[in-house]
């Protein structure tokens, strides 16, 4: 019977937890996006029926009782099919995605429940190619961006789903490049196989691989279509992108569903890079017997990263401009995918080499206790090589003065 | 009432979508919809590989086939649109033809199946999650041991079984070649001033 009902109560708990906080996420995005800005935010709705404001936290429930209550318009020109597919499409693969991200370590066993093991915080702990399942739903949840922009039967629909598609078809590569560096260092693809490496070496990834965590984060930026890469929907020059024939709960699961990429990048930007739960000197490593006060902090520190981070997120949205669309797939393309190679080799390179029967054995003996400063210090060189080599080869032209470079007679433009 | 035999259940479920669908890729002439009844065929495929307990295949199924190629597939449909919403036309001849060449590869599946002689019910206490684990043995085989072949012991059989590093380095190498060439194809050129010779 557990074995039915464990998963199940864990399947409630995850999409309960990242509806509500997709919804609060919205309310920190504005109130961090009003502070940025120097203005106050919303701020007023708190309890109904009474004076009492409790700094807004009832705006999430009042914007979603809006928009139930919306008219649910569907125009007349749309391919009704596939108009209604497409958002559902885009939740279902991105709340799917959770199945294999861990959100936290273990709990101990329940003895009174009849759970005589301790109980994974994962609902699918026995999937061995858990990254593989992430880039394959990501992969999925294009679909309902371009479903969605075709279906409209509108030109800035269409071109909103166009951009996204060439968009996340480019930057999955870097992606998968950013993480292959952690794959090679702990010979797992499941997350909780990563953060257990992690947590047993004492040193996270975003300090061996510095150049890896780079690619990977700006590539999560931009298959999450956050603002640097916010193309598909840039409400300046396309209304509202693929969504913009979208009204009512159609609109509201395609933004939630929005939200939750950024969500899912986070968690996979603190598990991957970050050390997941652990911390030093406070959660111990993954060979620790687990108690309840352990396991508590482990979800208190994984959550913490994860907050840090989408805070960050919602910084780099309000501090960078906009990317031009050929200065985007120039970025994947000609920056990210070469970079993402050179630190696929060179870290391949140095995971052999500092194998025990290689040179490791000698490193431990020369520098003993400063063996993980040694070990870190390549891939902080690595790094300030690929700023230099960008800086010197400079592919992206970030003026717009007519390029000399080229030939601009030979372009459809000029007919 | 008898428990469920949810493996079967599955089995079904996947298989029927997979058929339906795949019948319904043949019959509509609209291309946008034709590629999203693709999708929904291959992803059941996928169900049914992960029913199996080959978790790599159907996580590769989909994200190869389902994310890569059909999203280039209907990358250019959209790219090379006409009109609001494009559909085919198929001539007789055309029917005919896929007729044929549809109905003799299904004749030679349905052969291929009927004529195993192994048809019995699967002992699920043999496949439990635990024991289904295949990635691992799938990835040391692309390494070159073939861990499930071990126990070989003619020398020059177990020569043939050494895994399949070499086709794999020839594919990955190839399509790094393949990615360098087209990022070379499309690279800037040069303004070419008058008298200048041309240049590859």
């Amino acid at each position: 019977m557990s074995l039915l009902l464990v998963p199940l109560v864990k399947i409630a708990i995850i999409l309960f937890g990242v509806m509500t906080a997709a919804a609060y996420f919205v309310l920190l995005e504005r109130r961090v996006a009003a502070w940025v800005q120097d203005r106050r935010g919303p701020n007023r709705v708190g309890i109904p029926g009474t004076n009492i404001r409790l700094f807004g936290l009832g705006q999430p429930l009042a914007d979603g009782l809006k928009m139930i209550l919306k008219e649910e318009y569907t125009p007349a020109h749309v391919d009704r099919g596939l108009y209604l597919l497409a958002p559902l499409v885009m939740m279902s693969a991105a709340l799917a995605v959770f199945a294999v991200i861990p959100c936290g370590s273990t709990l101990p066993p329940i003895p009174a429940l009849g759970l005589q093991e301790p109980i994974a915080m994962l609902v699918a702990p026995s999937f061995d190619v858990g990254m593989i399942y992430v880039f394959a739903l990501s992969s999925i949840a294009v679909y309902g961006v371009i479903l969605g922009g075709w279906a409209s039967n509108s030109k800035y629909s269409f071109l909103g789903g166009l951009r996204s598609s060439a968009q996340l078809i480019a930057y999955e590569l870097p992606l998968g490049l950013g993480l292959l560096g952690v794959v090679l260092a702990t010979g797992s693809l499941r997350l909780d196989a990563i953060v257990a490496e992690q947590a047993n070496t004492g040193v996270w990834f975003a300090l061996s691989q510095p150049l890896g965590m780079l690619i990977f984060m700006i590539s999560a930026f931009a298959e999450a279509a956050r603002l640097p890469f916010d193309l598909p929907e840039c409400e300046q020059e396309l209304v509202g992108g693929y969504h913009t024939e979208y009204a009512g709960m159609k609109l509201v699961v395609f933004l939630t569903a929005e939200f939750i990429h950024m969500i899912t990048a986070s968690f996979l930007i603190s598990i991957l890079f970050l050390g997941g739960w652990h911390f030093w000197g406070l959660t111990g490593n993954a060979e620790t017997p687990i108690t309840w006060t352990l396991a508590a902090i482990r979800v208190g520190v994984l959550f913490a990263k994860v907050f840090a981070v989408i805070f960050f997120f919602m910084m780099v949205r309000w501090s960078w401009p906009r990317f031009r669309y050929d200065q985007l797939l120039a970025l994947a393309w000609k920056v990210l995918l070469p970079l993402g190679l050179l630190n696929l080799v060179v870290l391949a390179i140095l995971i052999e080499v500092q194998h025990p029967q290689v040179a490791g054995g000698w490193l431990d003996e020369r520098f003993g206790a400063g063996r993980a400063v040694v070990s870190w210090l390549p891939g902080w060189l690595l790094l300030v090589l690929a700023f230099m080599l960008v800086a010197w080869l400079r592919p992206i032209m970030t003026d717009n003065r007519p390029r000399t470079d080229v030939d601009l007679l030979d372009s459809p433009l000029q007919e | 009432m008898a428990p469920i035999n949810w493996h079967t259940f599955y089995f079904l479920l996947f298989a029927l979508t997979a058929g339906v669908f795949a019948v319904a890729v043949a019959v509509t002439s609209n291309v946008v919809r034709m590629a999203f009844y693709l999708v929904l065929c291959l992803s059941a495929t996928a169900g049914l590989f992960f029913l199996a307990g080959a978790d790599f295949v159907g996580a590769m199924q989909i994200m190869i086939y389902v994310g890569g190629t059909l999203v280039l597939l209907i990358f250019g449909v959209m790219l090379t649109a006409q009109g609001p919403f494009i559909s085919m036309k198929t001539r007789s001849g055309e029917w005919v033809l896929g007729l044929l060449a549809g109905g003799s590869l299904l004749a030679i599946l349905i052969s291929a199946a009927v004529g195993v002689r192994a048809w019995r019910p699967v002992e699920l206490e043999e496949h439990s999650p635990q024991a289904r684990v295949t990635a691992s043995r799938l990835g040391m085989g692309l390494l070159g041991a073939r861990v499930d072949q071990l126990d070989q012991s003619d020398k020059t059989l177990r020569a043939g079984m050494s895994g399949y590093l070499f086709p794999f380095e020839i594919i990955s190498v190839h399509l790094l070649v393949v990615l360098i060439g087209a990022a070379y194809l499309a690279r800037p050129k040069k303004r070419m001033r008058p008298g200048e010779e041309t240049q590859a």
